[in-house]
């Protein structure tokens, strides 16, 4: 065992993550709690961390309620559409009724916003969408957050959640180590709020060798978001609703405004409009939901996908008309330059100028997230005013676990919050937290030395691992005692692909796949007992593996229970090919036993508490 | 592109280790400069490279898909508020680019919200969050449903 100092910290609030919904926890916190001691930590520097590290050229969610733009009731029939008829709408329209008062203050603290050189409002990409110059988007949110905590701790993950010992299921804090000092940390909590990353790298990715890293969603966004609770036997919701991106071929470049704002569209190596070409065929499969508008994503996607295996790709995207507009060229690089520097790498590289070539699209390895287009997460409580009895439980994003709240990525049902919904999660969550301590719901917590001890133990085992095996082997990576986190995670990665529905099978499964990928995944949760890692920075890439297979563990199962193709274009059961709304029409929730190990399954109700019709609004 | 590192222009500083979102970015004890050591782990985010005091960080497109010879710069200037991008095409095509990166003096206008106005009393049992309902610039209330209406669209 290493000889690492053990740093206790206790606090009122922890928040585990430190991207756009942990920064809006962070932030949020101190304005109700003025008196309670606020902790935020981070895995990497909360300056460029999480999914928006890089930037962002677009604020995807803001309603404008102020100009009659938008209401929330409007995002919440588009989010429900796009995902096919199911999400939390009490969630979602509570997270749309606040995020306008977050992306003002974003515009407050100098976060550059385009604007309408006409109206003077903010410039819209899309109905939902406003364009910004993001490339700072993170260090200023970070800035609010460092504002606001007592500390800040970087470089440390969190691997565990503490419980207490006085009252079941409730959260007693985490603890994780340093990956610089290797020191460990304890971290005693009233509540805690998991504001951590959605889980890339569980499907194999496209990119192979040195570009494995370049998957759309970032490398370091490792299902910390549902394994920490899932491990405390938290309700999970939506898991098996992976997100498939279309993108710009290997940078996987943002398509938002090329389509949105530059008017580009997507043509056959033909030339042919092939979406359209589909249609009878998409609705023999999900019925009426093809005549909706917008065209869920997913749908979009299964046209797409038809259309490569039938031959007729690659499937380009116009741009050559757009790019001609000097200004209209300008915005379509600086988006990439904005958001995804590589897109640029790879046209620079392949001389690709899209102003006299249509570059190529692709369609992603899957991804499990719960901000973006998608709304895997744990299953939490809705906000009081909104929530029917099913889901409500006395705190607004709190999962089932008492004192144990989640925001972004961890949240389930809530889709389309993106970067502006996350952040505005973090803060309802954080509001929720400080009510939690306020109404004493947390006084005895009682976490015990052994506990602490107990972790600790079984944290540094991967350093342990190779420090044995490694004696036994002359050099090289090849051990008969232990295997390497990245080995690990290319195993992870060959079974969720081949067995759950990544890009190898085209996205297709089956009951008897899922079946055999349980199996396999069970071996690799028991080999990964003996994972090795060489330095703290390896053991930070054991705990991912950790994390992502205990996520894709939960995902299997979840894929495995709802018997359906729900999201054609996203997975396909081939099974059951069809949607199933008699059957169907629910949402989808696992519980862990963490004593056992073992998932069971449950449907829950879907509540469509906002009517189809759109009201409309008179623009101001 | 992974990023990698020039031996001749790095002082071995440490900014990129300290900003690198991936872990990746760390000093080599025998050169005692920065490289990359996980280049299959770097998302081309351009943290280091930004950061870079140097400009000793440069990426080269990822070997399994990006052909040699092109190059992607950039100068991020916070006095000045602004980052600025030079595009150069394997076959020498020239783009460049300036975008604002902030409109604000850094930081000044972020509340320290342990000095701001306590909240009133009560709020905390109601929906709303900071700076709300005035932030929502409706001079409105926050909105909400009427719970009668869930009865209807229910499914099991």
């Amino acid at each position: 065992m290493p000889k690492n100092k053990t740093v206790y910290e206790n606090c009122d609030v922890l928040v585990v993550g430190g991207g756009m919904a942990g920064t809006g926890a962070t932030f949020e916190a101190r304005h109700w709690g003025r008196d309670l001691k606020i902790i935020c930590v981070e895995k990497a520097n909360i300056d460029r961390s999480g999914a928006v590290a890089q930037g962002l050229y677009a604020i995807n969610c803001y309603m404008g309620m102020q100009w009659g733009e938008n209401q929330p009731e409007d995002h919440v029939r588009y989010a429900r559409n796009d995902l096919m008829g199911l999400v939390r709408e009490d969630l979602g329209y509570d997270m749309a009724r606040h995020v306008d008062s977050t992306v003002h203050m974003f515009d407050e603290w100098g976060l550059p916003m385009m604007r309408n050189e006409e109206t003077g409002r903010y410039q819209r990409e899309g109905k939902w969408q406003i364009m910004i110059h993001g490339e700072s988007y993170k260090p200023i949110v970070a800035e609010a957050a460092k504002k606001s905590a007592d500390k800040i701790y970087n470089r440390i993950m969190i691997t565990h959640l503490l419980m207490d010992e006085t009252k079941e299921n409730r959260v007693g804090g985490a603890v994780g180590f340093n990956m610089r000092t290797g020191n460990y940390h304890v971290f005693r909590a009233k509540t805690v709020i998991v504001a951590a990353g959605g889980a890339s790298h569980i499907f194999k990715p496209r990119a192979v060798g040195e570009g494995m890293g370049r998957t759309w969603y970032a490398p370091w966004s490792n299902g910390s978001a549902y394994a920490l609770p899932i491990d405390v036997g938290a309700k999970m919701t939506q898991m098996e609703n992976r997100i498939v991106l279309c993108r710009f071929k290997d940078g996987y470049g943002p398509v938002g405004a090329y389509f949105l704002h530059l008017k580009t569209y997507t043509q056959n190596a033909n030339g042919e409009n092939y979406e359209k070409k589909w249609y009878d065929q998409t609705k023999e499969l999900v019925g009426e939901y093809i005549d909706h508008h917008p065209t869920p994503t997913c749908l979009r996607n299964h046209a797409f996908i038809q259309e490569v295996m039938a031959g007729r790709g690659p499937i380009h995207m116009v741009t050559k008309e757009a790019f001609q507009d000097p200004h209209l060229e300008t915005i379509g690089w600086e988006n990439f330059l904005g958001m995804t520097v590589g897109q640029a790498v790879v046209w620079a590289s392949q001389n690709i100028d899209p102003k006299y070539q249509n570059p190529e699209l692709t369609t992603s390895e899957p991804y499990v997230m719960g901000s973006h287009a998608t709304c895997s997460g744990a299953w939490v409580s809705g906000p009081e005013d909104l929530s029917p009895p099913e889901y409500f439980w006395g705190y607004n994003r709190m999962t089932t676990v008492e004192g144990l709240f989640g925001a972004g990525d961890t949240v389930g049902g809530s889709a389309h919050k993106f970067s502006s919904g996350s952040f505005t999660e973090g803060r309802l969550a954080a509001k929720a937290a400080v009510k939690y301590i306020q109404d004493q719901k947390a006084e005895d917590i009682d976490v015990s030395e052994k506990q602490c001890e107990n972790f600790r133990e079984i944290i540094y085992k991967p350093l342990e691992n190779y420090k044995v095996g490694r004696n036994e082997i002359t050099a090289g990576t090849v051990s008969p005692s232990y295997i390497l986190p990245l080995q690990g995670l290319q195993r992870l990665q060959k079974i969720m692909d081949e067995y759950v529905g990544g890009i190898s099978f085209n996205y297709m499964t089956n009951e008897n796949t899922l079946k055999r990928g349980l199996e396999l995944l069970d071996l690799l949760k028991e080999d990964l007992e003996h994972v090795g890692a060489e330095d703290y920075h390896q053991l930070m890439r054991a705990w991912e593996l950790k994390h992502r297979t205990l996520t894709s563990q939960c995902v299997t199962e979840h894929t495995l229970f709802r018997e359906e193709t729900r999201w054609p274009g996203y997975y396909y059961r081939g099974d059951h090919m069809k949607l199933d709304d008699e059957n169907w029409h629910c949402l989808t929730v696992s519980r862990r036993d963490p004593k056992t190990g073992k998932f069971t399954m449950e449907k829950m109700p879907v509540y469509h508490i906002i009517d189809d019709e759109e009201k409309k609004f008179a623009a101001s | 592109m992974s990023t990698f590192v020039y031996m001749t222009k790095c002082d071995g500083c440490g900014h990129c280790v300290d900003i690198c979102p991936s872990d990746i970015m760390h000093i080599d004890p025998t050169t005692r400069r920065a490289v990359n050591i996980e280049p299959n782990m770097c998302w081309e985010c351009y943290s280091c490279v930004k950061a870079c005091p140097n400009e000793a960080i440069d990426a080269r497109g990822y070997a399994d898909f990006a052909p040699m010879g092109h190059s992607v710069r950039v100068l991020r200037e916070e006095e000045k508020g602004t980052i600025s991008w030079r595009i150069k095409f394997r076959n020498g095509t020239e783009k460049n680019f300036v975008s604002p990166i902030t409109t604000k003096p850094w930081g000044e206008y972020i509340p320290k919200l342990a000095e701001a106005d306590l909240p009133n009393q009560g709020e905390i049992n109601s929906q709303i969050l900071y700076s709300e309902p005035e932030g929502l610039n409706t001079k409105k209330e926050l909105p909400t449903i009427n719970k009668d209406s869930f009865k209807k669209g229910v499914y099991y």
